[in-house]
């Protein structure tokens, strides 16, 4: 996309002078579609453009989070129980040469607890690219090539554990990896059927308005005054213990968002309700378009910008909820893996304090749920036509 | 006035019977009754349920009958003002519950309030001083607490209440007054428990509402009534909170609404990391026992207290504008 600085530049020859580059530049803007001066606001907003590139690489790892694990999520070993983050050194005799110590596990004489020490004698290279467990690229291509491993492959004798292991001995760096992928993709999805319930709700409240939309306005007035916790608890604990891993994650990704379409409701009938009357749609409905052109062609593209902001700032309550519902043991459960399921480790003060690293599920929910926020205060400011 | 507090009561009320039809209906959901989860409990205690003791125990709790059968049955013992038995517990649930709905009353309150002592001195502040090193700060603050979910908060902090004083800043008692009578001592003891929980409840609300102040005051100061009230002299203090924050306190009054049963929600799942004696822990273990009266009770009564707790703010609500006065008679 070209941009107005851009043509700016060019069209400040010495003949043009200040005035005519003003013009240019006026132009520009005159002519350009609704998304181009959408763009170029939101590109003002630097913490939202920050948010936009974190909240892409989120979803990087989704893709890919097969590829940036390096150990198979599952795989549990007793002897390897809770085992420190390892420190890694990227330099061996000035050469680089990332590699970590091994540990050796040992009883603590006085308290007879596990502990973990490193033997600097025994370094473990740490190889880019190298052959780990088999899995599908993006679910097609199969191959055992991971971003970063140790020799031997599957089998190996040795391994690396960056970010520790939790109580079954299972590397949490790879488990956060699938975690991501489960904790996100279950928030989209979840976000998808609160909006369709959300559009065609609220559409439905402010297009016609009259008893449908007090109907529909009481019920999400109930619906909000509603501790949702407790509602979660109730239905979460309704889901048969013998559900496969697939039926609770749709079970719960739909719970979620039977609460959550409220808020989009809002907005959508808020728009219907501001541009019923206006000009351009009474003029469509005048020249005798359909319901349904009237409102596909004529309305929802001019809030389209609209409902993507309010969609990105429901995503991180989506998020939340079922982190907070797996953390209660509600939600997802193992062998599923997510960010809530993962935190569930991390209950007990007493383990945390002595393996504080099982916290760390805690950092991507911050970040994810503070870039979401950004974003979506980013892209609403840059939606709206009025703003600065 | 009339009108609308009628309007906003009768709102309760319908809210009230969906919460309790709610409530029921998610205590039915799951496969299976109490009795199966009372047989399988014994059996893991190595003692058996015979047929007939199942059958007899499906009769004293009415469980065979159809679901609206059970429900009316329900309805009719809680006007009167019996909650049922506790299955898990045998004892009638109100005494389950005990004083823990009043702990949780007390909790979230103590929350809200501090949202609003917390919320209007640094929202007026961020507004009045805009893009102060005060204003920074308060907005950074706002943003943690937006994106920290509470319970991760109160995990952290448990964390390192451990860590660094080696004291666990769990509970609303010391252990010396856990079971204790009521009295000042144990009262006393008990306020200086409430900060932390208060903090934790109330720091998203908190983080919210001062947002939303910060951007109303805004829009009010920018108003040409304010620059009259300045150029006649008004002392600087007057100015600002004899109007234009009383008109800025509107929005803020009208969002307890939800701030309430956000805090609520958030109470149950704060207590349980916290180890509060609050509904929270005990609502998880009557749901994973499938307790359905106890479980009910809990999601109902908690649904009610939100209820009136959102109707005495709409009544604030309309005490301190007269806007709505007007638009409603």
């Amino acid at each position: 996309m070209a941009e107005p600085e851009a043509i700016l530049e060019r069209g400040g020859s010495p003949l043009g002078g200040p005035t005519a580059v003003a013009d240019t530049r006026e132009q520009r803007i005159f002519v350009a579609s609704q998304w181009q001066l959408m763009w170029w606001r939101f590109r003002k907003h630097k913490v939202a453009v920050a948010s936009a590139v974190v909240v892409a690489s989120f979803y990087l790892i989704v893709l890919g989070a097969d590829f940036l694990a390096y150990a198979d999520p599952n795989a549990s070993e007793a002897h390897r129980s809770l085992m420190p983050p390892q420190r890694v050194y990227w330099f061996d005799g000035g050469r680089l040469s990332p590699h970590v110590y091994g540990l050796k596990g040992a009883r603590d004489p006085q308290t007879f607890k596990r502990v973990y020490v490193a033997d600097p004698d025994r370094k473990i290279p740490i190889r880019f690219f190298a052959e780990g467990f088999e899995y599908r690229l993006f679910g097609l291509i199969p191959t055992t090539r991971h971003l970063i491993g140790v020799d031997g492959g599957a089998d190996a004798t040795q391994a690396v554990f960056l970010l520790g292991t939790d109580v079954q001995g299972r590397d949490l760096w790879s488990r956060l990896m699938y975690g991501t992928r489960i904790s996100l993709t279950i928030g989209l999805f979840g976000v998808t059927v609160s909006l369709i319930l959300g559009v065609v709700l609220g559409g439905f409240s402010g297009f016609y308005g009259g008893m449908a939309d007090t109907i529909i306005q009481r019920t999400i007035e109930i619906l909000r005054s509603i501790p949702t916790i407790p509602l979660w608890m109730g239905l979460a604990a309704a889901l048969p213990r013998d559900w496969s891993v697939l039926q609770v994650y749709l079970a719960i990704t739909i719970i979620i968002s039977l609460l959550g379409w409220t808020e989009l409701a809002r907005v959508v009938r808020g728009r219907f309700l501001a541009m019923r009357e206006e000009d351009f749609v009474v003029s469509a409905r005048l020249v005798g378009c359909s319901q349904m052109r009237t409102i596909f062609v004529h309305m929802v593209p001019s809030f389209m910008s609209h409902i993507i902001a309010a969609t990105t700032l429901a995503l991180p309550a989506m998020i939340i909820s079922e982190t907070a519902l797996s953390f209660l043991g509600l939600g997802l459960r193992p062998p599923a893996i997510s960010w809530g399921v993962l935190l569930q480790q991390a209950q007990n003060v007493q383990t945390v304090a002595i393996s504080p690293w099982l916290m760390l599920p805690a950092v991507p929910v911050i970040i994810a749920v503070m870039a979401f926020n950004f974003l979506g205060d980013g892209l609403r400011d840059a939606a709206d036509p009025y703003g600065r | 006035m009339l009108a609308y507090i009628g309007r906003r009561a009768i709102l309760g009320i319908f809210t009230v019977w969906a919460i309790s039809v709610l409530a029921f209906a998610i205590i039915q959901l799951p496969p299976g009754d109490y009795v199966t989860s009372y047989i399988a409990q014994m059996a893991s205690m190595g003692s058996v349920v015979s047929d007939e003791e199942a059958q007899n125990l499906r009769i004293q709790y009415g469980l065979g009958q159809p679901i609206y059968v059970q429900y009316f049955k329900w309805m009719r013992l809680i006007i009167q003002g019996n909650f049922g038995m506790s299955m898990e517990w045998r004892r009638p649930v109100t005494e389950v519950i005990g004083e823990r709905l009043w702990l949780t009353v007390i909790v979230s309150v103590a929350a809200l309030i501090l949202t609003w002592v917390l919320a209007l001195p640094i929202g007026i502040y961020s507004a009045v001083r805009q893009y102060s090193v005060g204003d920074y700060v308060a907005t950074f603050i706002g943003f943690i607490g937006l994106a920290v979910p509470n319970f991760l908060l109160a995990l952290v902090l448990l964390y390192l209440g451990f860590v660094l004083f080696n004291a666990h800043i769990g509970g609303l008692f010391s252990p010396e007054f856990q079971d204790a009578e009521w009295s000042g001592a144990r009262a006393w003891d008990l306020a200086k428990h409430l900060p932390i929980p208060a903090v934790i409840l109330g720091l998203a609300g908190t983080a919210q509402q001062i947002r939303i102040m910060r951007a109303n005051l805004l829009d009010e100061l920018r108003k040409p009534y304010v620059v009259t009230a300045r150029s006649k002299g008004l002392s600087e203090a007057r100015v600002i909170l004899r109007y234009p924050v009383r008109v800025a306190l509107n929005p803020f009054a009208s969002t307890i609404g939800y701030t309430l049963p956000y805090i609520v929600s958030g109470s149950i799942i704060v207590s349980l990391v916290l180890g509060l004696p609050t509904v929270g822990p005990l609502l998880l273990k009557a749901l994973i026992a499938q307790d359905m009266f106890l479980a009910g009770t809990i999601v109902l009564l908690l649904g009610v207290m939100t209820v009136i707790g959102t109707l005495i703010s709409d009544i604030v609500l309309v005490l301190i504008d007269p806007r709505i006065r007007l638009e409603e008679t």
